[in-house]
């Protein structure tokens, strides 16, 4: 079977499917090979955490519970967990729509992520944006804004405020294969690497832009060559083997604390769902789902790895993954009970000062005029 | 002691307020051993060094975004555009990220976007435009345009000090016409709030920046001529605008005019018009009326230029029609 490649050395994957033997092989990884086996079933259950909370967001989603759109990582949690996990709580990291799991390595909650996607006051940002558009410099994450390609140059520029004052952080910014076609990216990685400032650009080609296939992004063999162009290292790594995620990242992020300079790390993964969950991927070549879904889910390939070389057994399994779905149930109920925002809380904190603004005066003392689960009719053409 | 040129008061506010906070740095385009296209960070970077004077690629989008993400962090970046006419190419980072970031992540962006501005140079269409009104209408911004240069200092002072983005713009024209003596101490001029540059009883200009030295000259030819009693109102900043100063303007001569150099249509005079609607219609003895360029791109040729930009005598043409309105 034939399917549309995103870069040449997909091509060789696809040749060679990763089944069983390529799961058990056991390659050289000199920064995965110092993790121990806990810290390997804390990738691990990040990893199920992020698909299983996925799961419940789909079913709040049907419920209308979810008020925005909802956006799926399936297939993708090794290429997001993996890469976050190859970073210190010093270091800041921004995320894209389909790296849930890169922040729930940097401490984000599902708590948190549901009130978010549930649009309640107490939520992160108070109701104010969607999704896991949110972020806390303490626990080292910046929410992305959906002009996609803006925040390499704003990374860029906290990478360059370490630089400046000496301090031993590194930044890790994603970005997806269409992005790469912004000319905010040029100019952001363009000026990180003129600047030589401490940044890792991870490029997570998952095969789709919305529905634009790579191939269609971009005439370049891989995104790693770019690279090139930029006078920075570029390296290429399978997305879906969560150990050389984290070997290939962290190596550029050791590269970035030491001073020299800015990595791209191409990422090679694929996009299982649509662009949002309305999308019914009506673009897709048939079987090409199936293909991935069958072969080479990046959770599968790693419990087969941990089952041969950690000794991990199926009762070790079931009991992180039933932890992890009481933590989702709790958290489940608790956003649930959240309350919606306050309506007036709409016109605080656009300035520090004033801190506040007035209210049109035909709207004093006036609450929400919409029912606050009432979904746009028009959802679903929005981008993330 | 000595006069100072508006040009001279920037680049002694930048000096103060590096020399102040090690937190303030600058990156532009050719501001390091050159000191930019016009000078104003001359010997900037002799003095505070290259990690602190940051010479940029030509990326208007990456100077604006790494300032935003180095405030984020608690610095304070001022981010010179070698003219300001090129911040279009930043539009999306400033309006989209910039200015939503406190509202929507908590995240203060303290920093100022700084360029030349402004025609009546021969500059033509791509290095003399007022693109202030542009971001007049984005909430989470800051806009400043001053005429003077102890406001010029004073203002540059306070948007460096400031929590949020301030959009400082220079006006070219003035850069070395104009000459202020600074006064003593930690000269500092709060943002939002306008200020009278001549007092009158008959008619209102309600103006900023370049156009408020048109409405100086007008008022005086009028007051010799006429007899005709102008009030000069320099806004000094236009987001937040002072509405206090607008309105009592307006209930002091109910005559009122808006000068402005930029285009008019969706300009910042109807705005200003819309307010004095809203909030003191009944005190008016006559329509406002606007005098602002005409909506076409600045043309480069001399009778061009002046034909399409307000001038001292149709300010004067107005400001009579007004009076026996």
């Amino acid at each position: 079977m034939e399917f549309p490649a995103h870069s040449l050395d997909l091509d060789a994957m696809l040749a060679a499917p990763p089944g069983a033997d390529a799961a058990l092989a056991r390659a050289p990884r000199p920064h995965a090979d110092k993790l121990d086996r806990a810290q390997r079933l804390a990738l691990y259950r990040h990893m199920r955490m992020t698909r299983t909370l996925e799961e419940r967001l789909v079913a709040l989603y049907r419920q209308t519970k979810v008020i925005g759109g909802l956006f799926r990582s399936l297939g993708q949690e090794a290429d997001a967990v993996g890469s976050a996990f190859a970073l210190e709580r010093r270091d800041i990291m921004s995320p894209l729509i389909r790296n849930m799991g890169s922040m729930l390595v940097k401490g984000a909650t599902p708590l948190e992520i549901l009130r978010q996607y549930m649009a309640k006051g107490n939520s992160p940002t108070r109701g104010r944006e969607l999704n896991i558009h949110f972020g806390d410099l303490e626990r080292g994450f910046v929410g992305q804004i959906s002009h996609l390609g803006d925040m390499i140059p704003v990374m860029a520029g906290i990478a360059l405020s370490f630089k400046m004052r000496g301090e031993d952080r590194v930044v890790l910014v994603y970005i997806g294969d269409g992005a790469t076609s912004t000319g905010a990216f040029h100019e952001g990685v363009n000026f990180a690497a003129v600047q030589q400032v401490p940044l890792v650009v991870v490029v997570e080609n998952n095969g789709y832009a919305y529905s634009t296939p790579t191939g269609r992004q971009t005439a370049a063999n891989s995104f790693m060559d770019k690279a090139l162009g930029y006078g920075i290292a570029g390296v290429q790594a399978d997305g879906n083997d969560v150990l050389a995620v984290y070997d290939v990242t962290k190596a550029a992020v050791d590269r970035a604390r030491a001073g020299s300079g800015p990595t791209l790390v191409e990422l090679i993964t694929y996009r299982r769902k649509g662009h949002a969950e309305h999308d019914n991927q009506s673009y897709v070549p048939t079987g090409e789902i199936e293909w991935w879904a069958a072969h080479n889910d990046p959770i599968d390939r790693f419990v087969a790895w941990l089952t041969t070389h950690d000794s991990v057994s199926a009762d070790e399994f079931a009991e992180i993954d039933a932890s992890v779905s009481r933590e989702i149930d709790a958290a489940t109920d608790e956003a649930d009970l959240s309350p919606m925002p306050d309506a007036l809380d709409a016109l605080d904190g656009i300035y520090a000062d004033p801190p506040t603004i007035a209210p049109h005066w035909y709207r004093e003392g006036v609450r929400a005029a919409v029912d606050i689960h009432e979904r746009p009719a028009s959802w679903g053409t929005h981008d993330g | 002691m000595a006069e100072i040129t508006y040009l001279e008061a920037i680049r002694e506010a930048l000096f103060e307020e590096m020399e102040r906070d090690p937190n303030v740095f600058c990156l532009g385009e050719d501001i390091g051993a050159y000191g930019g296209a016009f000078k104003v960070t001359e010997g900037l970077q002799a003095k505070f060094g290259d990690q602190r004077v940051i010479d940029t690629p030509i990326s208007e989008a990456a100077i604006i975004g790494a300032a935003a993400g180095a405030s984020h962090m608690g610095l304070r970046p001022v981010a010179e555009l070698q003219f300001i006419d090129f911040i279009s190419c930043g539009y999306d980072m400033l309006t989209n990220y910039v200015a939503t970031a406190r509202y929507r992540a908590f995240l203060p962006c303290p920093m100022v976007v700084r360029g030349p501005s402004g025609g009546y140079v021969r500059g033509g269409p791509f290095h003399s435009q007022n693109p202030e009104a542009a971001f007049l209408h984005t909430p989470g911004l800051k806009i400043v345009y001053p005429a003077t240069a102890s406001d010029a200092k004073g203002l540059m002072k306070a948007a460096i000090r400031d929590d949020d983005c301030v959009l400082f713009f220079e006006h070219k024209y003035l850069y070395r016409r104009v000459k202020d003596v600074m006064p003593d101490g930690d000269h500092v001029v709060p943002i939002g709030k306008a200020r009278v540059a001549r007092e009158g009883t008959d008619v209102s200009i309600i103006t900023y920046a370049a156009t408020v030295w048109k409405a100086l000259e007008a008022a005086e030819q009028l007051q010799t001529e006429d007899g005709i009693s102008v009030e000069v109102i320099d806004l000094r900043t236009l987001l937040p605008m002072d509405d206090d100063a607008i309105v009592a303007t307006v209930k002091k001569t109910n005559r009122v005019m808006v000068v402005h150099e930029d285009t008019r249509t969706g300009g910042i005079a109807g705005e200003i018009t819309a307010r004095i609607n809203e909030t003191c219609f009944e005190w008016l003895d006559a329509p406002v009326l606007r005098v602002t360029a005409h909506d076409v791109p600045l043309p480069y040729s001399p009778p061009l230029e002046d034909f399409v930009l307000p001038q001292v005598s149709d300010i004067v043409t107005v400001a009579r029609h007004l009076a026996r309105y």
